[in-house]
């Protein structure tokens, strides 16, 4: 029968979609060369850098403005003369939102164009699968997004928030607004389970409830289930490790329950600026986020970077705190560089410990031993106009902990 | 909810009453709107796979056109309730042009090749996908939601019915009474039948074949447009976003049975209720397990999906 028939050839279909989806994932990890490093190529009148973003797929939301960013720091960098006299040449690459082709993508910067240094990567799975290739390389990852600490390579500089910079000051601060109880969504991958791991440990040592967690696969957009479990749970406040576009359906979702920021706040960690105007402010009024630079933080350096980002991509675009993060990591390496007298990846991280840099959101100093940044952290609550405003700062630089040495509740993680 | 609900570990096993009713109803809601939206993706693949017996695997990417056509509508006409007035009719007429389109210049000569269709059908798809981003960008674009669709209706006893679900749960009601009674009464839905019960004698009787099947494409495809106008009120709009789709798609028609509709509704809001609850109890990713799980022991017991359509076709 024909039918019969065609639902076989139907199943043979779906296993070669698989097969091939298994192939992608399996084989595209780096091949077992032993080299001892492929030094950068810098015999020229420039210097090549790598910048590696995902500018399709689900995390392209978020990585594009980081790309740019980027862009932004290296024309400001070879306008002023470039580093040590070289002119900074970008080699872009895209990760399409798929960790096996950040790992290609990265080797293939390092090996074949030779780059002195890559900038990018955006969510955690990504940096866990390029990690090795730049070990393996001996090759340099600035690496410019809050991310969920426990992790420390010598080939990696992060330029963003460590856990004690951003995820524990939140809780700080939902603490001090008297929340005792918390839900906590995530998407499905290494970020959003050691965060709320950590927010557990928090939880526990400060009397707080966690009434629930629960994953969503990235790219989901189905939160009907995931709402109602918020709801139910009476739960004061909700902690979003959420990442990309799946914050779309999930705020649309929320909305739609009744559920606002003055019944049931929910406090961010990956949603800023840019994500806030293209998830639409009319979901986010009233919600939390907490990083370490908003576009309304105050100062001179980031009016200059505000006014010059606006004035390159657009006055209706946003800069939000990966950009600045990543828009501060190319001036680092410049920093570093400079001090080291060369672009040789040893030389530029032993000169990396005690570099600071007036960055648009305050002073930042880079810590060697951790190869983490010094910074601020901030607590913002969503305007009408999409922007953040800033409700609460540590006051100071906070010094990076990446594991947590210092607060002992978290004694048991890692 | 009050203070007491501090001390009680809120996992739905471990607390009774009013919020245990509470609760119930509104998974049961969202079971039946995941239903709903399952019933929209899957209702054309239901006529041209399901009564024409295509594989065609560029039918997510024709769900996909529906949604940017209401994104560019948006763009067009600014009042967010307008626009996806407007997108419903439009959507189905653009999607239903590509699968003309797509029937006219290489389906019609592989009717006799199911494995080729399939083969060519996903070519069109990756041509289709690579079109939008080189047309819309690689980053997903978002619509607004007009302001009625954004809230929810609360009833007694904390119960609330979101506006958007409420208006998709309309839309796939209306489209399957419209789909039936085409199929029943009109003289187009007589022909569509004939050819599939029995395609030759439906030939013999003067029943133009070749244009009755572009005619089933036409609706098939335009369906799918629908519901990619639908998916915008959920969201996001991307590229891939009829990849993710087409699998759910084939499922609930392969489950459903092939050649009529009844299966593939009853099987849309079996499936979404049970992955509601699935999730509910476990997680998301544990209750997609779970449904995959119950679609292979369903199919071992009944291959032929839940209904069949008896047919004097000789095939």
């Amino acid at each position: 029968m024909t039918l019969i028939r065609g639902r076989r050839i139907l199943a043979g279909a779906m296993t070669l979609v698989a097969a091939a989806a298994l192939a992608a994932c399996g084989s595209k990890t780096t091949d077992g060369n032993t080299s001892a490093g492929v030094a950068a190529d810098v015999s020229g009148d420039t210097v090549k850098v790598g910048l590696l973003n995902s500018l399709s797929g689900t995390m392209a939301i978020s990585e594009v403005t980081v790309r740019d960013a980027i862009m932004l720091a290296i024309e400001e960098i070879n306008a002023a003369g470039g580093v040590l006299d070289k002119k900074i040449e970008p080699v872009g690459e895209d990760g399409a939102s798929d960790w096996p082709t950040f790992a290609e993508k990265a080797e293939k910067l390092i090996r074949e164009d030779r780059v002195a240094a890559v900038f990018g990567c955006w969510t955690s799975a990504s940096r866990k699968a390029v990690k090795p290739v730049f070990e393996k390389n001996k090759a340099l990852l600035f690496y410019p997004v809050q991310y969920e600490g426990l992790e420390q390579s010598p080939y990696i500089f992060y330029t963003g928030a460590t856990t004690n910079q951003q995820i524990v000051p939140g809780l700080d601060y939902l603490k001090a607004q008297g929340a005792t109880s918390l839900y906590l969504v995530g998407s499905d991958y290494v970020f959003p389970r050691t965060a709320n791991k950590i927010i557990k440990a928090y939880a526990e040592a400060n009397g707080m409830k966690v009434l629930g967690e629960d994953y969503a696969p990235l790219g989901s957009t189905e939160f009907g289930t995931i709402t109602n479990k918020v709801k139910s749970s009476g739960a004061d406040a909700v902690f979003n490790t959420l990442n990309g576009d799946s914050n779309v359906a999930f705020f649309k979702e929320y909305k739609s329950a009744g559920l606002t920021a003055a019944t049931m706040p929910v406090v961010s960690v990956s949603i800023a600026e840019e994500e806030v105007k293209s998830i639409g402010t009319q979901y986010l009024e009233g919600q939390l986020t907490a990083w370490n630079y908003y576009q309304t933080t105050p100062g001179a350096a980031n009016e200059k970077f505000v006014a010059a980002y606006k004035a390159k991509y657009g006055a209706d675009k946003p800069t939000s705190d990966p950009m600045e993060a990543a828009y501060v990591s190319v001036y680092l390496w410049k920093a570093m560089v400079e001090k080291a007298g060369t672009f040789d990846v040893e030389k530029v991280r032993e000169a990396s410990d005690g570099i600071t840099f007036e960055a648009p959101e305050g002073l930042v100093t880079v810590d060697g031993a951790t190869q983490h940044i010094a910074k601020t952290a901030r607590v913002g609550k969503v305007g009408a106009d999409g922007l953040i405003t800033e409700v609460w700062n540590s006051g100071q630089p906070i010094t990076p902990d990446p594991y947590l040495k210092s607060y002992p509740w978290a004694g048991g993680l890692s | 909810m009050g203070p007491g609900g501090a001390t009680a570990r809120a996992h739905p096993h471990q607390q009774f009453g009013v919020r245990t009713v509470t609760v119930l109803i509104g998974q049961l809601f969202t079971g039946v709107s995941i239903g709903a939206v399952l019933l929209l993706i899957a209702l054309g693949l239901a006529l041209t796979f399901g009564q024409m017996g295509v594989i065609n695997m560029a039918h997510g990417e024709f769900i996909m056109a529906g949604a940017y056509t209401t994104y560019v509508l948006q763009q067009v006409i600014t009042a967010a309730g307008w626009s996806l007035l407007i997108a419903l009719p439009v959507a189905f007429v653009v999607a239903g042009a590509m699968g003309v389109l797509l029937e006219f210049l290489l389906i019609r000569r592989l009717y006799a090749r199911p494995l080729d269709t399939l083969l060519v059908t996903w070519g069109v798809s990756l041509i289709l996908q690579q079109l939008a981003r080189d047309i819309f960008g690689s980053p997903n674009v978002q619509t607004r939601a007009p302001e009625l669709l954004t809230g929810n209706i609360a009833l007694p006893g904390g119960i609330t019915v979101a506006n958007n679900r409420l208006f998709i749960l309309a839309l796939a009601g209306g489209a399957v009474v419209a789909l039936t009674l085409a199929l029943r009464v009109t003289p187009l839905g007589r022909r569509i039948r004939a050819v599939v019960q029995n395609r030759d004698l439906a030939a013999v009787s003067g029943i133009p074949t070749a244009r009755v099947d572009r005619m089933t494409f036409f609706i098939g495809s335009g369906l799918a447009g629908i519901a990619g106008v639908a998916l915008t009120l959920l969201g996001p709009i991307g590229p891939t976003m009829g990849t993710n789709l087409i699998i759910d798609a084939f499922l609930v028609v392969v489950v459903g049975g092939i050649g009529q509709l009844k299966g593939t509704v009853i099987v849309a809001f079996a499936l979404g209720v049970l992955q509601a609850t699935g999730e509910y109890l476990t997680t998301l990713s544990v209750a997609k397990v779970m449904v995959f799980i119950a679609i292979v022991a369903f199919l071992q017991w009944r291959p032929q999906g839940l209904f069949t359509l008896r047919t004097r076709s000789l095939a």
